[in-house]
């Protein structure tokens, strides 16, 4: 089975967010990056476990400039086979699903899995337009994926349920939590990573539809009010007349 | 400039998350000196949507036409939009928004952001403010093409329905040329009185303070009184006390409920990242160097194990006066 991984490189969830140039650019003065969760955690740690069990190559694909460098090596560390990335600024979601449907579109994956959106920018884009880009069915916040011959079953998870959908290959699907476990590279991985094959593609030249004009940060909390551990009535007077929330 | 407005539905009732988009559609449309109108997916109550201004609504009826397999809703979509000549398409941005309206984007070109929290500001260009970095900050978005999509923040706006109701009238969409191949085998838990955590007005949460997934009795106790959603913060569905959908932080599920109340639950910057867009947050903690007393609006520092108890007498006291 061939599967392609596409990753993005994301802040560390631990990072202070803040914006430069006018409040027109993330700050990324002092940022850790890190292979976006939901790519890494869901989609290729069980695009791995499929492979080990089945047999076939997992290769990971990015949009981005040299900085994402060190988090493509990260995935080979895990244990994808190769690593692509194109070499270009990845304005939106558009540029980066089209820019990926044209490195593989003639490359023969049976199956395209990423996660269900970025920790970044939380737009849930890519996997649908990709899909559609390659006209090929698409499964969305999936956190169960099981391959049996050439036909997947899925879980899809919906507000406050599930869906069971079967499907052929080759599709795309989106990874939430609970499709794998977090893996942790070991020594050897890392070893093995930094000969790996790391191809750098021109970019098609897809335009985007969208631009970020600016960011801002929320307004601040203002102090928390204590109330007395013995006097839960109180809290529940302040809930209903002060907070007016029950 | 029409708005199409895309009304998905559970068990065949229009979704909250939609009635609120609805909603929205009808303002942007009300800017924009032009018409909105509702596509519904198989919806047995779609006059509903006349509650929130909607004037006329197509609803299909074909149950394979549905989210499960976006191709299909994005066929009924492009047709729709081509009858009513719509430049905007809202969508909720729910399990429907995110199967759906990036395929649209990619197959129409139309520019599309998601995690909406704004009407458009159209005096430069169409710009829209969203929710990025797991709600840690917000973005303002222009989107360049002609024709545009936005997907809402659920409970970003909050339904303020009125009297009204919608003319419906029937679609047809030949999707018969359409084969995606996409079955549903099976669908479980989808018939729930339980509010979805991202649709859900009041929320309670715990945390690893619980000790065990054994002392969730007062937790869902809590939240059978007042009618919330329980939740969890990471580490209790990591180790399994809790099931993953919990799971309200910024690798889990992001919520914007009214009243948020966090029990046993540290406060760590990945968690809050989750649930900031609470508009009031209550954290009951021990530990009076918790973190997450410095995003609350309210706080008790106390024994779980005693101060839960007491609240939901609390509660109870106030639901039997009140109602």
């Amino acid at each position: 089975m061939k599967i392609l991984v596409p990753i993005s490189k994301a802040p560390d969830t631990t990072s202070k967010i803040a914006f430069t140039d006018g409040d027109s650019k993330f700050n990324e003065e002092g940022i850790q990056w890190i292979v976006n969760p939901y790519d890494e955690w869901y989609a290729l740690v069980r695009a791995l476990e499929l492979v080990e069990a089945g047999g076939g190559t997992v290769t990971v694909i990015n949009v981005g400039d040299a900085t994402s460098e060190p988090v493509i090596r990260k995935a080979l560390a895990l244990g994808a086979n190769e690593a692509v990335r194109v070499d270009v600024n990845p304005t939106d979601s558009y540029v980066i699903a089209k820019e990926i449907a044209a490195y593989a579109a003639d490359k023969g994956f049976d199956l395209v899995l990423l996660g269900k959106e970025t920790i970044s920018y939380n737009g849930s884009e890519v996997g649908g337009m990709l899909a559609e880009f390659m006209n090929l069915p698409f499964i969305s916040l999936a956190s169960k994926l099981e391959v049996t011959g050439g036909t997947a079953t899925l879980d899809r998870t919906t507000e406050g349920g599930t869906e069971v959908v079967e499907v052929k290959m080759p599709f795309v699907a989106s990874a939430a939590k609970g499709m794998a476990e977090q893996r942790i590279p070991n020594m050897r991985g890392i070893m093995a990573a930094r000969t790996k094959p790391l191809t750098v593609v021109a970019a098609s030249g897809a335009a985007a539809k969208t631009a970020y004009v600016k960011y801002g940060l929320p307004a601040p909390k203002s102090a928390v009010k204590l109330v007395d551990p013995e006097n839960m009535d109180e809290l529940v007077r302040l809930l209903h007349e002060e907070a007016k929330s029950i | 400039m029409s708005v199409l407005i895309v009304v998905d539905t559970k068990n065949g009732e229009v979704k909250k998350s939609s009635l609120e988009a609805a909603q929205y559609g009808v303002n942007v449309a009300a800017a924009l000196g032009g018409e909105a109108v509702a596509l519904s997916l198989n919806a047995s109550n779609a006059e509903v949507l006349g509650t929130v201004g909607v004037k006329k609504v197509l609803n299909v009826t074909d149950a394979s036409v549905s989210a499960s397999d976006p191709q299909k809703v994005v066929a009924a979509i492009v047709a729709a939009a081509n009858q009513i000549g719509a430049k905007v398409v809202v969508f909720a941005h729910d399990s429907t928004g995110k199967a759906v309206a990036p395929r649209l984007s990619a197959k129409s070109g139309a520019g599309l952001v998601t995690n909406v929290t704004s009407l458009p500001d159209t005096s430069n260009g169409f710009v829209v403010s969203k929710n990025v970095f797991s709600g840690k900050a917000h973005a303002q978005v222009n989107i360049l093409s002609d024709e545009k999509i936005v997907s809402i923040l659920p409970n970003a706006f909050g339904v303020k329905a009125g009297e009204g109701s919608a003319t419906v009238e029937s679609f047809s969409v030949d999707v018969s040329g359409i084969n995606s191949g996409i079955t549903v085998k099976e669908v479980k838990g989808g018939n729930s009185k339980v509010v979805p955590l991202p649709e859900a007005e009041l929320v309670v949460s715990a945390g690893r303070g619980l000790k065990g997934p054994e002392n969730w009795g007062m937790i869902e106790e809590m939240a059978e009184i007042l009618g919330a959603t329980t939740a969890c913060s990471r580490p209790v569905a990591d180790i399994g006390w809790r099931p993953h959908h919990e799971h309200v932080g910024q690798t889990g599920v992001a919520i914007r409920p009214n009243l948020y109340i966090a029990i046993g639950i540290s406060g760590a910057i990945q968690h809050l990242a989750g649930v900031n867009g609470s508009k009031v947050i209550v954290v009951i903690n021990k530990d009076p160097e918790a973190p997450f007393f410095k995003a609350a609006d309210y706080g008790v520092v106390g024994d779980a194990f005693e101060v839960v108890p007491r609240l939901n007498e609390a509660f109870r006291k106030f639901k039997a006066a009140n109602g």
